[in-house]
């Protein structure tokens, strides 16, 4: 190679890195922000603001999904599987992935008492796909989790 | 040929236009019957999902376009360095042949993303690390398209489009990692390099097949915009003058060939 090109070659690579470099400091000083909820483990510790509008996510707790007799609010428990869940209580129309061990993600207001009061819920699904036969043998015991 | 022989001939346009016009055709019917099959096996025949039912075929069009849309970005990020640093005006073209169809590849992968979102998320859109960092993908797309026709004169553009592309490529790994990297709503890697996808086969053979399929659409479609830039940046050169001049003669041997054939032309016994 020659040296002119070399030179250039040196001002790519430089330019590159410069601004690499640019933008992995500011991701990692914007790292909290990046993420797009609290966990549970935050939302317990106290992490997470309180009376002001946040996400937070987790799943549903089994056997933790209380509908008001007649009407739309619900109450339901999102944890970590780690030791570390809060309530959550929203009065709408639930996402139609929504069940018991299902991934949540809720915005609304973390009260002082610990409760959220969510006024939006989306669901979150994972990369693992499977036809309902074979979801029937995998996970026969998971309450709500197979196929309808 | 040599590497280095091969690395010399491709940056000759001439070369190139030359041995390219057969390999379109032929990347364009293997992603016509690739594209296909996937596309009827995945949206038809694939089973279901246990938990999204059929929405989730979407994933047979959203991972190929969104696969691709980053795969074009970084061929016109080494296109970009090549052009700086070895100034070849090869690399040059690929730059400006691929941004319409990363650019289309770029908004169609949003586009599928925000319906698959609708029923399974529950939101059209919501600010991700990975929504986001591909949103800033479909603008670095118009940026470069909008930088090339705001500099008239063709070498500066050439530059400034590399330069723009070079620094670009730093979102790819961004895309790639938001998942990883940050807590995000939207799901893990479909594809991963090092472990056997998380579906079963008849699930993941039409999704492979249409991404395959899509590499050739874009191959296609990136060597038959090659050869219509090359011929309208060298239009002045000789060999461009007499392949015109051929074709025009060939053009005018079929035409009269024709009317001796068909006799006065449809009209003319009106």
């Amino acid at each position: 190679m020659n040296p002119k090109r070399k030179q250039r070659l040196m001002v790519v690579l430089f330019l590159l890195a410069g601004a690499g470099a640019t933008v992995a400091l500011t991701l990692l000083a914007l790292n909290e922000n990046l993420n797009l909820f609290y966990p549970p483990d935050q939302i317990v510790s106290g992490e997470a603001p309180t009376q002001t509008r946040i996400r937070a996510g987790g799943m549903v707790m089994a056997g933790s999904v209380a509908r008001q007799a007649n009407g739309l609010d619900v109450s339901f428990v999102l944890t970590d599987y780690e030791g570390s869940d809060f309530e959550v209580r929203y009065s709408g129309i639930l996402p139609d992935l929504f069940r018991e061990g299902q991934g949540i993600l809720v915005q609304g207001q973390l009260g002082s008492d610990g409760v959220f009061k969510a006024d939006e819920v989306l669901a979150k699904h994972d990369e693992n796909y499977m036809p309902p036969e074979l979801a029937d043998m995998h996970r026969p015991a998971a309450p709500g989790g197979d196929a309808e | 040929m040599t590497l280095k022989e091969l690395w010399h001939r491709l940056g000759s346009p001439r070369w190139f236009y030359r041995i390219s016009g057969p390999l379109a055709w032929v990347l364009g019917i293997l992603a016509l019957v690739l594209l296909v099959s996937g596309s009827v096996w995945g949206l038809a025949f694939a089973p279901p999902d246990y938990q999204q039912g059929n929405s989730f075929r979407i994933i047979y069009i959203h991972v190929p376009t969104a696969i691709v849309a980053q795969s074009a970005y970084m061929l016109m990020g080494v296109a970009g360095a090549i052009l700086l640093v070895w100034r070849m005006k090869m690399a040059d073209m690929v730059l400006a042949a691929t941004v319409p169809f990363g650019m289309t590849m770029t908004a169609l992968a949003l586009f599928t993303g925000a319906v698959w979102g609708k029923p399974t998320w529950g939101a059209w859109w919501v600010w991700d690390a990975r929504t986001t960092s591909m949103l800033v993908l479909l603008f670095l797309y118009f940026g470069l398209y909008a930088l090339r026709q705001a500099i008239p004169r063709q070498e500066t553009a050439g530059r400034a489009c590399a330069v723009l592309a070079v620094v670009g490529v730093i979102n790819i790994p961004i895309i790639k990692y938001s998942v990883d990297w940050w807590l995000t709503l939207h799901q893990g890697a479909t594809f991963r390099l090092t472990e056997a996808p998380a579906m079963p086969p008849e699930m993941w053979i039409p999704l492979a097949v249409n991404v395959l399929g899509l590499y050739c659409f874009f191959g296609a479609n990136l060597v038959g915009r090659l050869r219509a830039e090359i011929v309208r940046r060298e239009a002045r050169t000789a060999w461009v003058r007499a392949l015109a001049a051929g074709e025009l003669q060939t053009a005018r041997e079929v035409s009269e060939d024709e009317v001796l054939r068909m006799g006065p032309g449809p009209g003319a016994g009106r």
